[in-house]
């Protein structure tokens, strides 16, 4: 699946996107697998608080399967407007 | 209804008066500008990302609720990403409704949610060249409440 990274979390990371294979069942799972990568990626998932999710472009919760998601993106509080 | 999301500049008074033209038998039109403004530290651009295509898809989404929560006649939202200076314009929201206390609701319901359910980052660089990303308020989060009982 492609994974995505905005903002603060982008430049943590070190690259907008990615694909990745994952056999990781929900968004936490994803997570853990992330943070033991690298310290980087450690660092960007440090404090989940601080992020949000969306799933194929929709805003969702770490704790929601990855059954079927093509498109998994990670960033901090949007702030438009 | 139209959502537009840009990098170049767009002209407040023409968007305005051309929203304003198109309706048709609508009492109210409200409008609401979002302005680069200056910082304590001295603010020499800001910097706006955004998640191409989920950013479209979620302000179509609340143009679309808004319509229909506050019988709009019609909507129309223009939000830029890339670098801006100070003063420039951020964004803009129309509105019209029969009534004005719709047409007031339907933008203040739309700048809520574009506050903080639109993928938009802003990164404020100061003029000696340091940077850093805007932090969300709680106080826009909570604002978000306020809509939850129709």
């Amino acid at each position: 699946m492609d994974v995505l990274y905005f903002a603060w979390v982008r430049e943590r990371i070190g690259l907008p996107k990615e694909t990745i294979d994952t056999q990781a069942a929900t968004v936490a799972d994803l997570v853990t697998e992330l943070r033991a990568r690298e310290e980087r990626y450690a660092m960007a998932f440090e404090d989940l608080s601080a992020l949000r999710v969306a799933l194929d472009q929709e805003l969702s919760e770490f704790d929601a399967p990855l059954d079927g998601v093509r498109e998994v993106a990670f960033f901090p509080p949007m702030t438009g407007g | 209804m139209e959502v537009r999301v840009q990098d170049i500049p767009f002209d407040f008074g023409a968007e305005a008066q051309s929203f304003a033209g198109r309706q048709s038998n609508m009492g109210a039109v409200v409008t609401f500008s979002g302005i680069v403004r200056d910082t304590e530290a001295g603010l020499g651009a800001m910097e706006i990302e955004h998640y191409p295509g989920m950013t479209e898809a979620q302000l179509t989404k609340f143009t679309q609720e808004a319509i229909e929560r506050f019988k709009l006649g019609d909507a129309l939202v223009i939000h830029r990403f890339g670098p801006l200076e100070p003063d420039e314009m951020i964004m803009m929201v129309a509105t019209s409704a029969r009534h004005r206390a719709d047409a007031f609701a339907g933008a203040e319901f739309l700048m809520d949610f574009l506050k903080s359910r639109a993928p938009f980052w802003k990164r404020e660089v100061t003029r000696e060249g340091t940077s850093d990303w805007v932090a969300s308020k709680d106080s826009d989060e909570n604002a978000l409440g306020r809509w939850e009982n129709p």
